[in-house]
């Protein structure tokens, strides 16, 4: 089917499916449920970064009028973590705690005001540690341990890989440079503040309302921790108002709400503050990177050596996956054909790190990118010229075994500089003005679940109506950005019918099919290509049903406008809930499933479980920033970003989530910080901790670069998550190229600036950034040969070649 | 959510009904409240716990503005930020004041929050305006359920910055402030109302109502107010500075005021810089001769966004920037 033969895929459509809800108030968040007899819990949270608990005494809490439950970390043993390995959270903290703000107990009450009364009424008694709080501290109090499960100090997990031979690539190098940088850590801030309502029934069935992203780990994580069969447990993900990633753990407040209910047999409500909000974080890690590359003159990559330093806060949570993408996707951009990586996450006491937009990859993206500007200078080559001849080609594999399928980074690339204009505004604009380029990858979903099983990723249901409606069951949950409108579009486009006849039910673990979840932008590419198998079932036991009926082959039968047509001759058509009606009297009860299963991608390595995906989106961007040289003041005055989304489902979602990655990199790199003073959170706050508002947001010009990937639903891909990654780097060249200082650390805040611009005034190196990366040995690496296909697009390599 | 401590909401009919409600309890458990936005936040994280709120928006004596810059402007406390940021004579005749009260906060505050609230508007540090529970983990401050300055452990008294984008401006332009109370009604300089102490800001008695400003005549002055803060919206100010300056026919400045907010508990007047500006011409070595006097005594400590130094160095910046603007002058290219 040719493109222009769909009537809805890939047009603009600006009606979301729950747009008119969200709009006018109609959609019920968690926390607007109201269940008769609720009650309303809280949690009570350690002041200390670092304590023992010594006891707890709830006995006056209890005591108090309205207050109908208290429990502590003794009612919930059983360990969980959203990953299989490292179960070391506890809902409740039991005998230590990790970090301001970690829950020790919590409370059911008639109403929020007696339940906060009854928090001041447990009493706890700490004897308090020493808080580690940096990568340094960690690093150099190796007996201040904050787990001891882990093997050595505070360190939670280590990597070191080796692809090829890196140093016989950097011998082969004809400049080899080495950088440092540092990614302050920050959070997701959606609007929506955690919340969730349980009820548990006399009957003993359990159901959870949860803001989360991940509703199927919640289920699984609810019936290990409350040791009850997952049968019985029904988890239903409310629309959330917003992720980012900061809702796709199992929570604290889950668990609390579900055993407060089980323990008074009326429903629960935990509404988090939005000061908790900033505690259950799960946001960005601070990363502390160090980068070798060698090129050839021409800027050809020889040879790369990345390491990272991560930050994990005070528990596991994704970080083990989260240490393996600091390394994953530097090869799926460049062409890099020998690579090691070394990579390092500690813990420390703060609130844990987790996934955020770009899960792992901004961080090493923006040194990358940066520490490539650097070398372009350095070799008087433009940043367009060191990058264009390199780039990843489709249809390959890269050294560290990630297959690339349809790749239009070319395109990206091209359109952007032509676009804004880059080669002739770089080094020419007036001191102040300046003009930054990166480009970027990432997956369209993980290619392997979190927890290893051989089922399908997503699965999809239809039922059909006689009256010709269709009803959508698929476990993916909508957190913003469209699944929802993609899975009714999808179906309708396949049945040839009204998108507002397609009815859904999602994301509720009791009666939709499993979807693993909103996370490593994977719902549009798996549950949009189940979608099309259980839709094509259903076309094609309705178009047999007519067939038989008009006597003519069914494929020569089509779909479209609310109607079945027989090609062959236009004057025969008939409604589509006709059809139906005669499958019906054919097949009987119609209904349909399809699932989709990634392809087999882990390579044979250990760790790499971490960066395969079935297709990598491909970014580009040059923002453009005006520096005042007197303030320090940085304002991004436009940002061109050309993406390569394999085929635009819907223009209006893919441009929506792409300038809401382009607002989320401009907090990041101008002004967020999750920073931590005597050992607590410096301002959990919204009015604090500054995020830009729309008044800051510059214009963006985007560009949609079509590659028809061949594994994708239509050949698309992601969008969610990758346009973040190259405008930070972006910025932090277009501010290099502005006023000649470089900003190796982000955010890049005004005082930075001016401090650069002294250095600069003062003829020193007009740099700040980390000085260098703390004294750590890894272990040798794990060698891994470079893959066959690798071959195929790099000739010179098999020269190399034992 | 957070919930807000009880309290009972007492309406008064009058001003002097009003007076009278807060002089009859102790200080601290009766409070006065007009827009609330900056108090209703407050009590939500325990800065306040009062009993009793004595509420002053639906009393029609604080309900007025009148004047122009003729005869000088009188404005009624309760008037809201959106109402004086667009009063027809305040723009045309004091546009920096309606500068000023039109980037407080939010479009949605500012329909609350009214000009009184915001001269009288609490200090702000961020060891302070955080939850109790945020507060007793940090051990609690001088301001507050505490006994340290976490901002300057060694001092005896609390830094908390003036954070009114008003007062700079009516300090600049001599505003005076009438309070009414239980002994009557007086007329202070609005200088006189501020205190340099992050508890005790105010000289006011805790039943005394602010309830007019008066502006004396601005024909002819030249004024602006500038805001320095991260974001075009929510934030309150880093630094503010206000000026008010009468150039003759020659250029030469006849009169010149100069007030900085964000820099200190109260909003100050940096008179050695004004002193500099006045029987001179606005020249480029006359402006930045000011700008750097009103730097020195601008003593911004590390309990806001932004590093002090950071604030301190915009001192000079934002008051030269001022001043070349207000000159007609083009700022010099930096650097």
């Amino acid at each position: 089917m040719a493109a222009d033969d769909y009537t809805l895929i890939g047009r603009p459509i600006p009606a979301r499916v729950d747009g008119a809800g969200k709009v006018t108030g109609l959609t019920r968040y968690a926390d607007d449920l109201f269940p008769a007899r609720l009650l309303y819990g809280k949690l009570l949270r350690s002041p200390y970064p670092h304590a023992r608990i010594l006891r707890i005494d709830t006995c006056k809490a209890a005591a108090l009028p309205g207050v109908k439950a208290v429990i502590t970390g003794a009612d919930l043993p059983r360990p969980f973590s959203i990953m299989p390995v490292n179960q070391d959270e506890h809902a409740l903290a039991i005998d230590k705690v990790r970090y301001v703000g970690e829950p020790v107990a919590a409370v059911a009450a008639v109403d929020e005001e007696t339940a906060e009364a009854a928090l001041h009424l447990i009493e706890v008694a700490y004897e308090p540690l020493p808080p580690v709080m940096s990568i340094e501290e960690a690093l150099a109090q190796p007996d201040n341990r904050i787990h001891t499960y882990n093997r050595v100090g505070n360190v939670h997990r280590v990597v070191a890989l080796e692809f090829g031979d890196v140093e016989a690539g950097f011998a082969e190098a004809d400049y080899i440079r080495e950088d440092t940088f540092f990614f302050q850590g920050n959070t997701h801030l959606p609007m929506e503040q955690h919340a969730a309502v349980a009820h548990c029934t006399p009957d003993g069935q359990i159901t959870l309302w949860s803001a989360t992203q991940t509703p199927h780990y919640v289920h699984r994580a609810l019936a290990a921790v409350l040791d009850i069969p997952p049968s019985r447990i029904r988890v239903i993900a409310t629309p959330v108002g917003g992720g980012f990633g900061g809702k796709s753990d199992p929570f604290a407040h889950e668990f609390c709400a579900v055993k407060l209910s089980m323990l008074t047999g009326r429903p629960v409500k935990i509404c988090l503050t939005r000061e908790e909000v900033f505690y259950a974080h799960r946001g960005r890690h601070p990363v502390l990177m160090w980068i070798r590359t060698g090129v050839k003159r021409n800027g050809a990559i020889t040879a790369m050596h990345f390491k990272s330093f991560i930050d994990g806060g005070a528990y596991s949570s994704y970080g083990v996956a989260t240490t393996y993408y600091t390394g994953a996707l530097q090869t799926v951009t460049y062409r890099v054909p020998n690579y090691r990586f070394e990579g390092l996450r500690v813990f420390t006491n703060k609130p844990p790190c987790g996934p955020k937009r770009g899960h792992g990859t901004p961080q090493p993206r923006y040194a990358l990118e940066v520490h490539l500007d650097k070398i372009a200078e350095d070799l008087g080559l433009d940043p367009v010229q060191i990058r264009r001849p390199h780039l990843a080609k489709p249809f390959s594999m890269t050294v560290n075994h990630l297959r690339i399928t349809s790749c239009a980074l070319d395109e990206c690339l091209d359109a952007v500089v032509k676009r804004s204009e880059f080669l002739q505004k770089h080094r020419r604009l007036p001191f102040g003005k300046g003009v930054g380029l990166a480009c970027s990858a990432y997956l369209s979903g993980a290619g392997l679940p979190i927890y290893w099983n051989e089922m399908p990723h997503s699965g999809v249901t239809l039922q059909l109506d006689r009256s010709g409606s269709v009803c959508v069951f698929c476990g993916a949950v909508d957190i913003g950005q469209g699944s929802d409108s993609v899975l009714a579009f999808t179906v309708a486009e396949e049945l040839g019918i009204d998108p507002r006849d397609v009815r859904l039910v999602t994301a509720d673990t009791g009666i939709t099919p499993v979807d693993l979840g909103s996370y490593s932008s994977r719902v549009t590419f798996m549950a949009g290509n189940a979608a099309i198998v259980a839709a094509r079932q259903l076309r094609e036991r309705l178009f047999a049903a007519v067939a038989e009926h008009w006597g003519i082959p069914a494929r020569h039968l089509r779909a479209a406008q609310g109607r079945i047509f027989a090609v062959t001759d236009p004057s025969r058509s008939m409604p589509f809930a006709e059809a139906v009606q005669r499958a019906e009297a054919k097949f009987g009860t119609l209904s349909a499933s399809g699932s989709y299963t990634p392809p087999p991608l882990a390579g044979k390595y250990k760790g790499h479980g971490v960066g395969p995906s079935p297709a990598y989106s491909y970014t580009a961007a040059v923002a453009q920033v005006d520096v005042d040289p007197d303030t320090g003041w940085v304002t991004v005055e436009k940002v061109w970003i050309a993406h390569d989304i394999g085929k635009a489902l819907n223009p209006y979602l893919v441009e929506g989530q792409i300038e809401g990655s382009v607002y989320m990199a401009l907090g990041e790199v101008l002004m967020e910080e999750q920073v931590f003073r005597r050992g607590v959170h410096k301002f959990p706050s919204m009015l604090e901790y500054k995020s830009p508002t729309f008044l800051e947001m510059p214009e963006v010009e985007t560009i949609l670069i079509e590659s028809l990937d061949p594994e994708g639903p239509y050949g698309a891909k992601e969008a969610g998550q990758g346009p973040l990654l190259p405008v930070i780097p972006a910025v932090a060249n277009a501010v290099y190229d502005a006023i000649g200082v470089r900003l190796d650390e982000i955010p890049i805040t005004p005082e930075k600036v001016l401090k650069g611009l002294e250095l600069r005034a003062k003829g020193q190196v007009a740099r700040l950034g980390p000085r260098g990366i703390p004294a750590f040995a890894f272990p040798p690496p794990r060698c891994v040969e470079v893959p066959e296909e690798w071959l195929v697009h790099l000739p010179d390599a098999k020269t190399r070649r034992p | 959510m957070l919930r807000l401590p009880p309290f009972t909401y007492l309406q008064p009919r009058t001003l002097g009904e009003a007076v009278r409600l807060l002089a009859e309890q102790p200080p601290g458990e009766a409070m006065a409240v007009a827009g609330g936005t900056d108090l209703y936040p407050n009590m939500k994280r325990r800065q306040f716990e009062p009993k009793y709120l004595v509420g002053l928006r639906r009393l029609p004596e604080l309900r007025f503005l009148h004047g122009d810059a003729r005869q000088g402007l009188t404005i009624g406390a309760g008037m809201t930020l959106t109402e004086v940021s667009t009063h027809p004579q305040v723009r045309q005749g004091y546009p920096a004041l309606a500068t000023a009260a039109g980037l407080v906060s939010t479009p949605q505050l500012r329909n609350m929050g009214t000009i009184g609230g915001n001269l009288c508007l609490d200090t702000r540090c961020n060891y302070y305006n955080q939850t109790y529970w945020w507060r007793q983990a940090i051990g609690f401050c001088l301001k507050k359920d505490g006994d340290t300055c976490w901002v300057a452990p060694g001092s005896r008294r609390c830094w908390a910055v003036a954070s009114s984008d008003t007062a700079p401006v009516l300090l600049a332009l001599q505003a005076q402030v009438t309070l009414l109370g239980p002994q009557g009604e007086r007329t202070l300089p609005l200088a006189a109302l501020y205190r340099d102490d992050g508890i005790a800001y105010l000289n006011k008695g805790h039943a005394e109502i602010l309830t007019r400003i008066t502006v004396p005549p601005a024909e002819g002055l030249r004024m602006a107010y500038v805001k320095l803060r991260r974001r075009g919206a929510f934030d309150f100010p880093v630094l503010g500075v206000a000026v008010a300056l009468r150039l003759a026919d020659d250029g030469t400045c006849t009169e010149a005021r100069l007030a900085l907010g964000a820099v200190a508990s109260a909003p100050l007047l940096a008179t050695e810089a004004a002193a500099l500006l006045q029987g001179n011409r606005l020249t480029p070595e006359v402006i930045e001769a000011a700008a750097a006097a009103a730097f020195r005594p601008a003593r911004p400590l590390d309990n806001t966004d932004l590093t002090l130094a950071y604030r301190k160095k915009m001192v000079r910046v934002h008051v030269a920037r001022t001043l070349y603007q207000l000159a007609g002058l083009a700022a010099p290219a930096a650097l």
